[in-house]
């Protein structure tokens, strides 16, 4: 499913050279359930950022889904996001003053011509993600109007919604408390055990990368440990 | 994404800043307005300059003397010279040379103080032939035009405009009375009917006699002047033919074999028409450029805004990238957005402006002015319009395309 091999990224702050990422060797496959860990500064982020495809590797190869993504142009890279990969993020990020429905519709907007049919089509491919995230009473509620773990469940449902080959979930917790913590991983475990979603998770807390069944440990730009765990 | 969602976002975005949006949409509207306004009043204006000049008569040619020249060659003036003569006017009369000449009018001008009764008036007294309500296109309202025996016998007898019956006559019938033209008397055969208009001289304050009583009685030792000829064409579309014809013959009848040294010149309606469409035109072209300016004004608002907009949802973009917009997506919902700002500006713009155009005859300052009846037009409407959308389109770009360019990293981590 994800393949990288050799990536490093180097970001140049002025004259100076700072690598980030210093050669990453990752295979995932479908149905895994993953967490990159690491402090910060460890290049976590920047991982993330090459796996979603926001960022391209200065150097290696990342093959996702079969396709070479490393030197794809910047539409394209739009394509790969659109289609193969959903995005969770720490600060949910809906877009404020737009009803929980029409945020998960977002997406298939964009989606242009693959898209479900007409508007109603659409509406219908929303309403049905929302409903399995557990939000179908909530789906005119505007963001503003809903609890943290409720807007994490609805970006999640905006994620699934274009059924992409993997989630990206960026310390999806990170904002929330304890309860909708647990709430939210759960919610991703029974994602990836009942569905088989491919789920990539970054975070720095062990309690949360528990929840998954392979740890991965970012230092410095390169992986220390990679290891399966008990679910 | 199709135009439909395109514009649900950016309404949605105006939205989310109601009063921006409204200040914003302002600029564009007095823009607009302005220009609508502005153009209608300069429409009005050349409407009513056409109409007064088309009351002058249509068809109608005038053949002035050239400059008299004086000693040393020094001009003398327009139409001093004196080089029309009654016989010219015969000549143009016979119609063999110049079929689409109507008829030809000799007109001696000469000015004097009338008097009826204890009433006294001033107003030129023009000497002419019986076509001249033809030519010059002047109804009688009431008695009758002199005839040719009236212009070959020196009769004197006149006939006036309106505008000399209320001055003099107050409610008395002018017909059959006698008044005195510097001191001369004269009977009053006729009235004209008003022909209205204002400006270049009334055309109702008017005293017409035969050619040769003025001769005779008026202009006294000045002889037998032509100060110009009056010829009407057979149609408006004729008078570039009529106007070559009348300088064909008059050249030969004073042997002037170079056109350029003519002692005489001609002028049409049409002429004076031009020149007076010509002015007006660049007077609202004026006009509208002064309040196209303004628009501009409202159109770097709009910029402006735009930019203050893409700022502040930096991070709404970069939301919109990391799940799958592309530059294209971006760039088309911020410039959308800046057109629909402009275009609705411009919509309510076109639409105050026409309803001040409507209003303002109506306005006590101005319903009793010569202030033209401003003239909304359908193009300069259109035009206003796809202005205004094009100036949010312009002035759209560079906002719109600051977003589509950022980067969904940045874009993201914005705060």
């Amino acid at each position: 499913m994800i393949t990288l091999e050799g990536v490093t990224k180097v970001y140049r702050m002025g004259r100076i050279e700072v690598p980030a990422l210093q050669g990453i060797d990752l295979h995932v496959d479908r149905g895994e359930f993953v967490a990159i860990m690491g402090a910060s500064g460890s290049g976590k982020s920047t991982l993330m950022n090459i796996i979603g495809c926001l960022d391209v590797p200065t150097n290696g190869r990342y093959i996702l889904d079969g396709t070479d993504v490393a030197r794809l142009g910047d539409d394209e890279l739009a394509k790969i996001r659109n289609r193969k990969i959903g995005f969770v993020f720490q600060s949910f990020n809906l877009i404020p003053r737009t009803s929980a429905l029409h945020n998960v519709e977002m997406p298939l907007i964009y989606m242009g011509r693959d898209a479900p049919a007409g508007e109603s089509g659409r509406t219908e491919r929303a309403r049905e993600a929302l409903g399995a995230v557990g939000l179908a009473d909530r789906i005119h509620h505007q963001p503003t109007e809903m609890s943290g773990g409720q807007q994490q469940r609805a970006a999640i449902a905006r994620a699934l919604v274009t059924n992409p080959a993997i989630l990206l979930a960026d310390e999806p917790t990170g904002n929330l408390d304890t309860a909708s913590s647990v709430e939210i991983m759960r919610l991703l475990s029974e994602l990836n055990a009942e569905h088989g979603r491919t789920i990539v998770l970054i975070t720095h807390e062990q309690d949360i990368a528990r929840f998954a069944k392979r740890v991965v440990e970012l230092r410095d730009g390169l992986i220390v440990r990679d290891e399966k765990v008990a679910a | 994404m199709n135009l439909y969602e395109a514009l649900r976002m950016a309404v949605n975005g105006l939205l989310a800043n109601r009063l921006r949006s409204a200040l914003t949409m302002l600029g564009i509207l007095i823009g607009v307005t302005a220009v609508i306004m502005l153009v209608a009043v300069g429409n009005g204006e050349s409407i009513q300059i056409n109409n007064q000049i088309q009351s002058l008569g249509a068809n109608v040619i005038y053949v002035y003397p050239s400059n008299a020249r004086g000693a040393g060659g020094i001009s003398q003036g327009f139409g001093t010279g004196q080089s029309l003569t009654q016989a010219d006017v015969d000549a143009l009369n016979t119609r063999q040379q110049d079929p689409d000449v109507v008829a030809a009018i000799p007109i001696a001008q000469s000015g004097g103080q009338i008097t009826y009764g204890n009433q006294n008036y001033f107003a030129p007294t023009t000497g002419t032939t019986p076509d001249f309500p033809m030519v010059r296109d002047y109804q009688i309202a009431e008695g009758s035009f002199f005839t040719a025996d009236d212009v070959t016998a020196n009769h004197r007898v006149v006939v006036i405009g309106q505008t000399v019956v209320d001055n003099l006559f107050g409610s008395t019938d002018p017909i059959g009375q006698t008044i005195k033209i510097s001191r001369q008397s004269f009977r009053v055969i006729g009235v004209f009917a008003p022909k209205g208009g204002t400006g270049f001289g009334s055309q109702d304050n008017v005293v017409v006699a035969p050619i040769t009583t003025v001769w005779a009685y008026l202009t006294g030792a000045r002889g037998k002047v032509v100060s110009q000829i009056v010829a009407s064409a057979t149609s408006a579309g004729t008078v570039t033919q009529a106007e070559t014809e009348i300088t064909t013959i008059l050249l030969e009848r004073h042997q002037i074999a170079n056109p350029s040294q003519a002692d005489f010149q001609l002028q049409s309606q049409q002429d004076i028409l031009n020149q007076a469409t010509s002015i007006a035109t660049t007077l609202t072209v004026v006009l509208g450029a002064i309040a196209g300016i303004s628009l501009v004004v409202g159109g770097i608002g709009i910029m402006n805004i735009m930019l203050v907009t893409v700022t502040e949802r930096t991070r709404e973009i970069g939301i919109r990238k990391a799940i799958g917009a592309r530059r294209r997506d971006i760039l088309v919902q911020f410039l959308i957005e800046a057109m629909v700002l402009s275009g609705l500006g411009g919509a309510l713009g076109i639409a105050v402006g026409a309803l001040l155009a409507h209003e303002a005859p109506s306005l006590p300052a101005l319903a009793n002015s010569s202030f033209p009846t401003p003239v909304v037009s359908v193009p300069s409407v259109l035009l206003a319009f796809f202005v205004s959308v094009a100036i949010g389109l312009f002035f759209g770009i560079y906002p719109a395309n600051r977003a589509a360019r950022l980067h969904p990293i940045e874009a993201l981590r914005y705060e």
